[in-house]
């Protein structure tokens, strides 16, 4: 079915092209000069097409923006992205005043100053005032923009202490996420993949000696707070990933032998953002087309709940397109209630080995450091 | 070096040089060592390669609007990577990885400017050949044998490189990471530094050629456009890719002697691996040390044919001589200090990335100047409308359209949300790919006579091949900014896995729609390109009516370009449409005048 529908498509393409070589050459009156440089009819029949092409551009713009404005990304669910929603948008508008102008220009004088025998085309090779002026306007502009980006990234990039943020590791392998909370102390322990110990369950190679460490909760499912300041410490133990987190205007790469860092507050909960009606919309349509997918017996596709999601988005490998982690805005009480529902390091790695135990059968802790000797 | 000995012989001695040689098959049709044969072979060396990286294109637009899709096509080209016909994803890496290579390096770099430097750069400058043919023809064959080189790591066992174009370690240098990082990755470097050294003996000789080999009367600021921007190419060239030959030496060293430049603290497959200290942000530092100026490696040469073929068609002189020169300078200038903004949020120290947005930002100055420039120069022209000169105008439309993107992506703050998605590729596509991929038609259907003995292409089915194309490429990269804003990451092998994109899957078929169609309409050109060679039909000597010194050459290709003495010069290129006071063109029922001709009486030379 699929190779007909090809060879019927090639075999359209085919014919298209024939009659519009047709169509060129029957367009072009016969005359003694050389038929392969363009003539007056030549000059007219492709300037008519610039200008329809300049409709085609306007065209497929208008276009793009009635059918796909919904697919866009819902308003920022996190404090710093407003401003990078409003910086956007008003860089789209410059865009776009631009564009529709010397698009304009451009394809109208393809148009109207197409050639015709004789006539008589304007020497003109220079103008300083002219360039002048389009030399400082898009200083002019690019000055303001270039200001206000900088202004908007270094309160981005300042990752500071202050307002009491909440700590946590965004860890990346391939191909899954994995997140750890400072617990109690909001303190991570220190980590290096040299103690990794997969028979211990230790995958994130926590040391074992930090005190720090005992109470850290190590979960696959990132849940934040809203309102509180979340300031992310991201490790990669393979290959390079990117923590991407579009809904929060946030994103960073992870990589392996160093500790890179973000930071942001999120504003909406996930409860809130599924009564926002765009995003009521998107399920809707979303679901419908899932209906139809699942009615051809297609594999994933039952219906669909929206959840903020942290992806990755810097190529790590054969499953990249797939490693992902489920993202869950809360309120304080229900995320500090999650938390101390969670087991620790200590209640789980340290305690569930017993040959080199942490704790000994009578439940009395032994020293980390003097563990750490043997 | 006998070059240069034979050009100073033929400025005296007037015979006819053609007799000195005897040519064989080998010397005139292989090892040339002839700037006409070198740079066809360049030509048509490139085109088989953008043969080969536009097909794995479209293989991957199918799989990613139909993913998980079974097709006969996959099964056939794609053997056991395609079991039952669906595209395995370890391959789908692979073909993003040798189709960013194949056309960044392979069709742009050496396709575009090989072809038109070698062409053009004697021709224009009224030079005998290039200052070293022998160098030339080295430059050819260390490019034919790194294409081979890289054609030939198609068929490994493990299948080829495939941890993106841009090749970042571990991910490039750990064979357990990725199939495509074992024997794969090791021939896409060896290749590369091939393909490095091709380069810089091709750019340190154009240098030297544009420097030393002007004919008299030919000063700097007589040069045409297409020079100035060939030139200028060659130095970016020169100064960048050393850098990034670098870095592929010592991912070399990381990958086969255990050394620890870019690799640091890593655990896969259940063991530590010994690497220490190194870091994967000093390779990305590296990298776009060249990876960005490559950029205006591939746009430059473009831009310099727009400017020749526009000026020529549009029966004007280039609006704005020396802002376009000054542009080009500036432009090569601050390509070499941008690099960081591919690396916003690579983990490098924040205050770099604001630097690199406000010197990203400023090169959109000298680039709105030159687009500008481009649209006066069409102002009250008398246009020709020749298949060259149509490619030449899409070019300036997607270069706007393409560049304008630039101040969202150059921004650093706005780079966080749309870094690595579709909109990046919508962007580089349309700035850099489409566009240099019309100056290189545009330079094909323009100099075409001059690299095949006056023969033309037929204009029809250039006609049909630019509005094809013209309406294709926009129907793919427009809709493409819109997936990317709707957060979809590239180099996804599909989109499945996430529900939030499930309705971005019509966008998906409607971009590889038009895709597939702007591929069958590039067979339209393979047609004419090939039939033309053979069968097409001879044109005037000028057939252009253009001013610059390649067309006062003969059409039949002869060893040292011009029987006799070289032309000299004795104006600019761009005396289009140029009048006497009273109105009257300066050669009386002739729109232009080329620049042998000596200034006429009362003729003032205008100061460009």
């Amino acid at each position: 079915m699929t190779a007909l529908l090809t060879l019927t498509v090639l075999v359209l393409v085919g014919i298209a092209i024939w009659q519009m070589t047709k169509i060129f050459e029957l367009s072009q009156v016969k005359t003694a000069e050389n038929t392969e440089i363009a003539n007056d009819t030549d000059n007219k029949y492709n300037g008519y097409l610039l200008f329809a092409f300049l409709i085609f551009i306007y065209g497929i713009t208008i276009f793009s923006f009635a059918k796909y404005s919904k697919v866009l990304l819902p308003e920022a669910s996190s404090a710093h992205g407003g401003e990078y929603d409003q910086l956007m948008w008003v860089s789209f508008g410059i865009i776009f005043f631009v564009q529709t102008i010397t698009q304009a220009l451009l394809h109208y004088f393809g148009y109207k100053y197409r050639g015709e025998k004789g006539k008589k085309a304007l020497f003109f090779a220079d103008n300083d005032r002219l360039e002048f002026i389009w030399t400082i306007i898009p200083v002019i502009v690019l000055a303001g923009l270039i200001l206000w980006g900088l202004y908007t990234w270094t309160n981005i990039m300042d990752i500071n202490d202050e307002d009491d943020p909440l700590i946590v590791e965004l860890y990346a392998q391939q191909f899954n996420w994995t997140a750890r909370y400072g617990g109690q102390d909001n303190v991570l322990g220190e980590a290096s993949v040299r103690l990794i110990d997969i028979n211990r369950a230790n995958v994130l190679g926590l040391d074992e000696a930090d005190p720090n460490g005992e109470d850290d909760v190590i979960v696959k499912e990132l849940h934040l707070p809203v309102g509180r300041k979340v300031n992310f410490m991201m490790r990669s133990q393979d290959v390079l990933h990117s923590a991407y987190m579009p809904h929060f205007r946030a994103q960073m790469n992870c990589v392996p032998g160093m500790i890179t860092q973000f930071s942001f507050t999120p504003t909406v909960t996930t409860e809130e953002i599924r009564l926002n009606p765009d995003v009521v919309d998107k399920v809707k349509r979303t679901n419908a087309l899932r209906a139809e997918w699942a009615a051809e017996g297609r594999p994933n596709s039952e219906p669909w709940e929206f959840d903020y999601v942290l992806l990755c988005n810097k190529i790590c490998g054969k499953s990249h397109y797939n490693m992902q982690m489920k993202i869950i805005v809360e309120s304080e009480e229900e995320f500090n209630k999650w938390l101390a529902e969670q087991k620790t390091f200590k209640e789980t790695v340290m305690v569930d080995d017993q040959e080199q135990a942490f704790n000994t059968n009578d439940g009395v802790a032994v020293e980390p450091e003097a563990e750490a000797t043997n | 070096m006998s070059v240069v000995a034979n050009a100073h012989v033929d400025d005296h001695a007037h015979d006819d040089h053609g007799h000195h040689h005897k040519e064989t098959f080998v010397t005139k049709y292989i090892f040339s060592q002839d700037h006409k044969m070198i740079s066809k072979q360049y030509l048509i060396t490139g085109l088989i390669m953008g043969f080969i990286g536009i097909a794995m294109s479209l293989l991957f637009r199918m799989q990613l609007a139909w993913p998980g899709e079974s097709f006969p096509i996959f099964e056939a080209l794609l053997g056991k990577w395609a079991p039952d016909g669906v595209m395995d994803a370890d391959i789908y890496l692979a073909l993003i990885t040798i189709h960013g290579t194949i056309m960044v390096f392979f069709v742009l770099t050496a396709g575009l400017s090989g072809t038109f430097s070698n062409l053009l750069i004697p021709l224009q400058i009224g030079a005998r050949d290039m200052a070293s043919g022998f160098l030339n023809m080295l430059s050819y064959w260390m490019f034919f044998l790194s294409s081979v080189i890289m054609v030939i790591s198609l068929f490994v066992e493990a299948g080829p490189a495939a941890a993106g174009w841009t090749i970042y370690p571990p991910l490039s240098a750990l064979p357990m990471a990725q199939p495509g990082s074992g024997a794969g990755m090791t021939l896409w470097l060896v290749s590369m530094a091939i393909f490095i050294a091709s380069s810089l003996l091709g750019s340190l000789n154009y240098i030297v050629t544009v420097i030393n080999l002007r004919t008299k009367g030919m000063s700097m600021t007589r040069l045409p456009l297409t020079i100035w921007a060939f030139f200028v190419t060659a130095i970016i060239g020169v100064i960048s890719f050393p850098v990034l030959l670098s870095a592929a030496l010592l991912l070399i060293m990381d990958r086969s002697f255990g050394t620890s430049f870019f690799l640091s603290d890593i655990f896969i497959q259940g063991e530590v691996l010994h690497y220490q200290g190194g870091s994967p942000v000093l390779f990305e530092h590296l990298f776009w040390f060249l990876g960005h100026p490559e950029v205006y490696i591939v746009l430059l040469p473009a831009l310099g044919i727009t400017s020749e073929v526009m000026s020529t068609n549009a029966r004007k002189p280039i609006f704005g001589y020396r802002a376009m020169v000054a542009s080009i300078l500036a432009i090569a200038f601050l390509s070499t200090i941008v690099w960081g903004h591919h690396m916003f949020i690579s983990g490098m120290n924040p205050f770099l990335g604001s630097v690199f947005t406000f010197t990203t930002l400023l090169i959109a100055i000298p680039s709105a100047v030159k687009a500008f420039n481009y649209i006066t120069t069409l102002w009250k022209g008398n246009l020709q409308l020749n298949p060259a000169m149509l490619f030449s105008i899409g070019l300036v439309s997607t270069f706007i359209t393409g560049g304008l993107t630039g101040i969202i992506l150059g921004d650093s703050t706005l780079d966080i949300n749309v870094h690595d998605t579709y909109f990046v590729v919508a962007h580089f596509h349309l700035v850099m790919g489409i566009s240099a991929l019309y100056g290189l038609f545009a330079g094909v259907y323009h100099w075409f006579p001059k690299m095949f003995q006056g023969r033309m292409m037929n204009k029809n089915l250039g006609y049909v091949h630019f509005w094809i194309t013209a309406i294709c490429a926009y129907g793919v990269f427009f809709p493409m900014h819109f997936v990317g804003m709707a957060g979809v990451p590239r180099r996804y092998y599909e989109n499945t896995a996430f529900p939030m994109f499930d309705e971005l899957t019509n966008v998906q078929v409607l971009m590889t729609v038009f895709a597939l169609i702007a591929g069958l309409a590039q067979l339209v050109f393979v047609y004419n390109f090939i039939v033309s060679i053979f069968y097409g039909k001879r044109g005037p000597q000028n057939p252009w009516s253009s001013n610059t010194l390649e067309w006062t050459a003969p059409q039949e290709h002869m060893h040292g370009n011009w029987p006799g003495e070289i032309p000299h010069v004795h104006r600019w290129a761009y005396d289009y449409s140029k009048t006497y006071e009273n109105g009257e063109y300066i050669i009386p029922g002739q729109d232009f005048v080329p620049q042998d001709v000596p200034l006429q009486e009362n003729e003032e030379e205008l100061n460009h």
